[in-house]
């Protein structure tokens, strides 16, 4: 990867890469010593800011903060993948009266910050007599979101499909739907896990939105027990353990992301062996190569293959 | 309308305090994305372990945590008074540049190793490898991608309401201490934000069509 850029390093330069190595790690070093030392000025460190955190009934809170979290998020996933497929389905209809307006939903709910989104719902729509709790906006405002990119990206997985896959499934008398739900979807699906799991991600992180319109989560939770001046308002201690929570469900999350994608990219270097390389036509079908050749008119070239 | 002819003077600065997060934070996102990005393809495995570290901590970070971190926590730490505006624009910068260390990084590694060689078996320069045929290269994969990391930050922005900052995400509380209807209000953030975005998704898309590589 890097060896595009660099070559194979003479006595020289890795003399001079030891330097600039060395050199990284004191410049990263001072600066984790300068944070430690403002945390000892500012007396984080001290007995009184952590006292809070021995007792079991704030990490009872803290159990039910992450429940919180992980309820919006396990709501709002699974919401978001059926709004995603419902959304992609119809994106990809041969009606354009429905991919048209739907292509427009699709658009319109990206562009708009997941924020505003909730914002509307917790404060806008109590104008029209309509409230709902924020657990409720929260997830409404995901689903429509991260349904709105899942869409694009289960889309975009359809599309890159090769061409002979639908016109196969066409061809053993298959339905739209059939070729859709028991040929392209699957394979689809397959290819994008990856980007769905990230996307899921995505999803975890912007629970923590909630905060701003008073979802009881993490970031609540963190911001409550920082303002207990009783203990000394430990605010930094109560961040740092409230962010640790966060950022390690994230991380496991991203996790089980890289582990699909590694997963499926050993398969794909497996079906390369297989296939031999006889392909240097590039994307196109046969069917679409026979037409060209009998001149049976223009195919609708650069759709199939790349995407 | 009234919402906005009646408080113009507002939704300027609510639109100015927006433009200062974006602007100041895509800044701060692509000096440090270029620098962490130099650092993950470099051939020295301590700076790409560093590398690796920032982009995959933050990532995996909410950007309501990252701003908590940068707008609560630096003050205490620091035990100074700063410009609001100051230090969610520091932490939009901080998570953004992740995203686009990582899009330097695969663009960079979508110009084939052949290409590098080939130029090499040329006579070529580091420098004019570099300069005349590894980065036009990877310039022209970039930018497509770097625009959408841009779209995310524009709409990343609003975060700052939660932070006590004037911008378009926190106009909505401004105003309703004033009586305003807040469904009209956020409806019309809504507009601005749909109308921004599509402005940048059509330069991207003008940018694309201009730089497309045939390959």
């Amino acid at each position: 990867m890097s060896s595009v850029l660099y070559d194979v390093p003479g006595p020289r330069a890795i003399a001079r890469n030891r330097i600039i190595g060395a050199v990284t790690v004191l410049v990263i070093l001072a600066g984790l010593g300068w944070v430690i030392w403002r945390f000892a000025a500012t007396g984080q460190f001290t007995a009184a800011k952590w006292e809070l955190f021995t007792y079991s009934s704030i990490w009872a809170l803290f159990a039910e903060a992450t429940l919180n979290t992980l309820a919006a998020f396990a709501a709002a996933a699974v919401g978001a993948l059926i709004l995603g497929f419902i959304l992609a389905i119809g994106r990809l209809s041969d009606h354009a009266w429905i991919r048209v307006p739907v292509g427009w939903i699709v658009e319109v709910l990206r562009a708009i910050p997941v924020l505003i989104f909730m914002m509307l719902l917790y404060y806008g729509l109590p104008v029209l007599g309509i409230r709902m709790t924020p657990y409720a906006a929260v997830v409404i405002a995901l689903i429509a979101y991260n349904g709105s990119v899942l869409a694009e990206v289960i889309r975009a997985g359809v599309e890159s499909l090769p061409r002979g896959q639908s016109e196969a499934g066409y061809a053993i008398g298959l339905r739209k739907s059939g070729v859709m739900r028991l040929v392209l979807l699957p394979q689809a699906i397959r290819a994008m896990m990856p980007v769905i799991v990230a996307q899921l991600v995505v999803t975890l992180k912007d629970t923590a939105l909630g905060f701003i319109i008073t979802f009881q989560e993490l970031l609540y939770l963190v911001k409550l027990l920082g303002s207990n001046a009783v203990y000394g308002s430990p605010l930094i201690p109560a961040a740092l353990v409230g962010g640790s929570i966060y950022v390690a469900l994230c991380l496991a999350l991203s996790y089980v992301a890289y582990l699909l994608e590694r997963r499926l990219r050993r398969s794909d270097r497996a079906q390369h062996a297989v296939d031999p390389m006889h392909h240097p036509v590039g994307a196109g079908t046969d069917t679409e190569l026979i037409a060209l050749q009998t001149g049976a008119g223009k195919f609708n070239q650069g759709g199939g293959g790349t995407a | 309308m009234g919402v906005i002819t009646d408080h113009l003077d507002l939704w300027g600065e609510a639109l100015t305090g927006t433009l200062i997060l974006f602007v100041g934070g895509g800044l701060i996102a692509l000096v440090l994305g270029l620098i962490v990005g130099a650092m993950r393809v470099s051939p020295i495995p301590i700076a790409r372990a560093v590398g690796a570290v920032y982009v995959n901590w933050i990532r995996n970070t909410p950007l309501t945590l990252v701003m908590f971190f940068f707008a609560i926590c630096v003050p205490i730490l620091l035990r100074e008074r700063i410009d609001p505006i100051v230090l969610p624009t520091i932490a939009l910068g901080v998570y953004t540049a992740t995203y686009v260390a990582e899009t330097l990084r695969s663009g960079i590694n979508t110009v084939p190793v052949g290409q590098a060689e080939a130029a090499r078996a040329l006579g070529l320069t580091f420098g004019q490898v570099m300069t005349l045929v590894v980065l036009p290269q990877a310039t022209r994969s970039v930018i497509p991608p770097m625009m959408s990391v841009f779209i995310a930050l524009l709409k990343n922005t609003t975060v700052a309401a939660g932070f006590s900052v004037l911008n378009l995400g926190s106009i909505r509380s401004w105003l309703s201490e004033q009586g305003e209807n807040q469904l009209v209000v956020l409806v019309w953030v809504m507009v601005i934000f749909i109308v921004l975005v599509l402005l940048l998704a059509w330069l991207q898309r003008v940018f694309e069509n201009k730089w497309r590589v045939a390959r």
